[in-house]
């Protein structure tokens, strides 16, 4: 296998990994504050 | 100091314009040393082009035990101080801590494969690396399980603090044990790799850094918010 393959496959394994929990945890994030002022506007 | 900004109330206050300026300047710094550490730097003269990997894989090293001295620190914190915060800091750190170990594993072993000749080898450092991965998901069903149950978390920060010792094992196995992996090769004093090469990795080191406090301190903020509706709910449920 050419060597840029392996950097390509390291490269690749990690942003997806760092993106993924970046926008899960963002949604998250938003989805709990949105549902606590929801809330607390009741 | 520490007493202050264990105020919830003071803590999102802080939190809410800190966490886009981290995730942005993470993102930036990483973006940029990940681009400097393909485009920009020569092949290694043993290793050629697959020496770029070391720019990923050594960020993800030092933020997979730093999220562990993260956990252990919140421990220490909740279990003197008995701040909830800070049991709530120590939980944040768990799944990214996880997943930067995963990528550490995987990084490394597709790195091994063109330099040593074997995905996986039962060497120390390897060893307990992946160990420490392990412990990660103990530990994060163990904290899931104590917040489902109403825990004062005392179990899983007494966890947290026990799961630390692998920390120096993992950062020594390359002194101790002389097997497949590289001894130490980069010190905060001294480096055996070139400037020329080394160059992009403080980028890499800051930026995912920044993402990754970033990331802790969404989940921290989210973690807040369930907590608060919760309690609303039980509130509301009670009258």
């Amino acid at each position: 296998m050419n060597q840029w393959s392996f950097v390509i496959a390291a490269y690749a394994v990690t942003i997806a990994g760092a993106v993924g929990i970046t926008l899960h945890s963002w949604q998250t994030m938003r989805r709990a504050e949105r549902a606590a002022e929801k809330l607390s506007r009741r | 100091m520490l007493h202050a900004y264990a105020n919830p109330a003071r803590f999102l206050k802080i939190a809410r314009p800190l966490t886009p300026m981290l995730i942005w300047t993470g993102i930036a710094f990483a973006a940029f040393g990940a681009w400097a550490g393909l485009t920009q730097t020569p092949p290694d003269y043993l290793q050629g082009e697959t020496v770029r990997i070391l720019y990923l894989h050594v960020p993800a090293a030092w933020l997979g035990m730093g999220g562990w001295s993260g956990i252990a620190i919140g421990s220490i914190a909740y279990l003197v101080w008995r701040h909830p915060l800070a049991s709530l800091s120590a939980r944040a750190c768990a799944v990214p801590g996880a997943l930067f170990a995963a990528i550490c594993l995987v990084t490394g072993s597709i790195w091994g494969r063109p330099t040593w000749g074997t995905w996986w080898q039962w060497d120390g450092r390897l060893t307990s690396m992946l160990l420490l991965f392990f412990v990660y998901l103990a530990y994060i069903a163990l904290s899931r399980a104590d917040a489902q149950r109403g825990g004062d978390g005392r179990i899983p920060a007494l966890f947290g603090l026990a799961g630390t010792v692998l920390l120096p094992i993992i950062r020594y196995s390359v002194v101790w044990w002389n097997t497949l992996h590289q001894g130490q090769s980069l010190t905060l004093t001294k480096s055996t790799i070139d400037n020329a090469i080394l160059w992009p990795l403080p980028f890499t080191l800051v930026g995912f850094t920044l993402l990754f406090a970033g990331i802790v301190l969404m989940r921290m903020r989210a973690m807040l918010a369930a907590g608060k509706v919760e309690a609303r709910m039980r509130r509301m449920a009670a009258a």
